[in-house]
């Protein structure tokens, strides 16, 4: 079959159609990102937190996130006077569809917003045996699913419970902080869903980050310090009993 | 939440280290004490032991030809295991899984057996026909010299492979315990004495292994079992145990006193979800009672008869009471959230790739590879009884 200009001129549209979809299939390329100019984290303002199970939806949207697990979840604490060893904690559906209602007078209750914490010294990587995860240059743990093992090492290793093997992958996974949207100037899908600002993405190389200003001027925390993990997210106003 | 008491993290609740992860530090370990027994009789000059020493070498082998099994079978994409090789990630006490197994396999195992076995080899590729004969002459690797001074020179090299074995089998054992040891992450498994601990367990349970394998062995073949060499591997296993069990009780202690953040929590599940498996069966079953039995055979005069009726039940239990050490090690360590407020509860699955199905086979395997390496390899002079002076 020969192809004449009648032919290529009904062609060309629909071959730019086609290529537009062949486009979608790849990821959107970031030529001004530099990955030497970011140090990624995040801040946890515990006090803003209504435990309204938005991050959690729009996590689970985005990143595809099976049902049943989790690469961010909320904590409801309950902690009735100074007995902080045995707080009350739940977590329905890792708090996708909120929480039940409080007894009043009971004590206080509060949210705790986990994902992540992208430790600087993640004992996850440590424990890789094929180097599949790994923390990139601008501080972001990930995982290479096209070379994972699937041994479960890491999820042992995680003391925060972040990782899981995904059920039908067979690999590990977990939070990537929007791996492929913070690279192109965007912020979370998690910090953009929050209706009250308790969960911001912090840039902490970048000197024009509020982050800076805000550790300055609070008393912030980070999950399990005995650990010595060197986590990146921190949690304003945290009580003694969280974990 | 069904099977959760308690708060879990949300991605805690289902067990990723299933029974094949119980399975793999248990075969190993069997693998670690055959080969310390048969250092025994080659390095240490325990003659008593000879009966059993080519038996604990095939026995060892068996069981390290399949102790990567269950590794492979639980991985999410066995296909990848390979890169653990290619690329291994070198801060990963895992990826050097691959290394020292390859190391004990290669250089210490299998060496090890063809020269002990060399003249044997040579001796059965000249007098069989057939397809043996081709297999006995590939085994031989050419080298057929069996002269005295070429014998000399094999029982040299045997015993200083024996010599870099011992420490080998050391760090085959240590190294596994490192795995679950260096996990900072989980209060149950992080403690530099669990590598130490899975080192004298896993002698304990290789050398009762060995010798009930010496024990059933001969008794198939009809021939009088050598009651002074199993008093000795008796007298040896009880020492080890001793050591085992001071060890366990030392780790035990520690964290009774010590009462961290983690303890309430840890002893919490003791007394309920692991109270079958570490008090009942580790414990009593498989650690009080053997202990007591064999001390018993060390301290009164009991006659040939009853002294081997102790050491079978004494050493079947010990292998129990190893197993389940094993469990409550492997099991015990992901049924606690790391928030210290819950647990979970595991299920073993019946037709799974990991489920109990799969372990009975796995646990069969090496039995039938032993009985292939004893055909192959007859680790006894037939008629050969080992007449001792009792003692």
């Amino acid at each position: 079959m020969t192809i004449n200009r009648r032919h290529f001129m009904i062609l060309m549209p629909a071959a730019a159609i086609a290529w537009q979809s062949v486009l979608a299939g790849t990821p959107e390329e970031s030529p001004n990102y530099k990955t030497s100019e970011h140090w990624w984290g995040m801040l946890m303002d515990i006090s803003k937190c209504i435990g309204c199970g938005n991050c959690v939806r729009a996590c689970q949207k985005e990143n595809d996130v099976p049902d049943g697990f989790f690469r961010t979840w909320v904590e409801r604490y309950h902690v009735t006077d100074y007995n902080l060893e045995n707080p009350q904690v739940i977590s329905p559906d890792g708090g996708k569809e909120g929480f039940p209602a409080v007894e009043e007078d009971a004590g206080k209750y509060f949210f705790v917003p986990k994902l992540c914490n992208h430790c600087a010294d993640s004992p996850c990587t440590q424990v890789c045996p094929v180097g599949a995860t790994f923390v990139s240059p601008d501080g972001v743990v990930l995982v290479d699913q096209k070379y994972c093992l699937g041994c479960a090492y890491c999820v042992q290793a995680c003391p925060y419970g972040c990782r899981y093997i995904h059920p039908e992958k067979h690999v590990a996974d977990k939070c990537t902080l929007c791996y492929h949207r913070i690279t192109k100037g965007l912020t979370t899908a998690c910090c953009e869903n929050c209706p009250t600002g308790a969960r911001q993405l912090a840039d902490l190389k970048n000197p024009n980050d509020p982050i800076h200003a805000f550790l300055k001027t609070h008393k912030v925390q980070v999950l399990k310090p005995q650990m010595a993990t060197r986590p990146k997210v921190f949690y304003n106003e945290l009580d003694g009993s969280v974990r | 939440m069904p099977g959760v008491e308690g708060f879990m993290y949300p991605n805690e609740v289902s067990l990723l280290w299933s029974i094949l992860i119980v399975l793999y530090p248990f075969i190993t370990g069997l693998v670690a004490g055959a080969f310390i027994l048969a250092s025994l009789e080659r390095v240490f000059r325990v003659e008593a032991v000879k009966p059993t020493y080519r038996l604990a070498l095939l026995t060892a082998l068996a069981f390290l030809l399949v102790a990567p099994l269950p590794l492979q079978l639980h991985l999410g994409h066995p296909e990848r295991s390979l890169e653990m090789y290619l690329t291994p990630h070198t801060s990963s006490a895992m990826a050097m899984f691959g290394f020292v197994y390859l190391w004990y396999l290669m250089a210490v195992l299998v060496t090890e057996i063809w020269i002990d076995y060399r003249a044997d080899i040579v001796r059965l590729y000249q007098t069989t026909t057939g397809p043996l004969r081709w297999l006995y002459g590939a085994m031989t690797l050419g080298s057929t010299n069996i002269s005295p001074r070429a014998l000399a020179i094999d029982d040299k090299v045997g015993w200083i492979i024996t010599v870099i074995g011992i420490p080998s089998a050391f760090l085959l054992h240590g190294y596994v315990g490192f795995i679950f040891g260096s996990v900072k992450a989980n209060p149950w498994w992080s403690s530099p004495l669990v590598p130490v601990v899975f080192i004298f367990s896993a002698m304990v349970s290789g050398v009762a292994a060995v010798m009930l394998l010496y024990m059933a062995t001969t008794k198939l073949r009809k021939l009088p079992i050598d009651i002074h060499c199993v008093d000795t591997i008796a007298m040896y296993l009880f020492y080890i145990f001793v050591i085992d069990f001071g060890l366990e009780m030392l780790d035990l202690i520690h964290r009774i006193y010590e009462a961290d953040e983690s303890f309430r929590s840890l002893d919490f599940m003791v007394h309920t979800k692991l109270f079958f498996s570490q008090i009942i069966l580790q414990i009593i079953l498989g650690t009080a009672v053997p202990l007591a039995l064999l001390f018993l055979t060390q301290v009164v005069k009991l006659p040939a008869g009853v002294r081997k009726v102790i050491y079978v039940v004494s050493g079947s239990l010990t292998m129990i009471g190893v197993f389940a050490m094993r469990w409550n090690v492997v099991i015990g360590g992901q049924l606690f959230s790391k928030s210290f407020l819950g647990y979970t509860t595991y299920k073993v699955a019946l037709v799974t790739r990991e489920g109990l199905l799969m372990t009975i086979a796995l646990s069969l395997l090496p039995f039938l590879f032993l009985w292939i390496l004893v055909k192959l390899l007859p680790p006894w002079t037939e008629g050969e009884v080992h007449v001792a002076p009792s003692a």
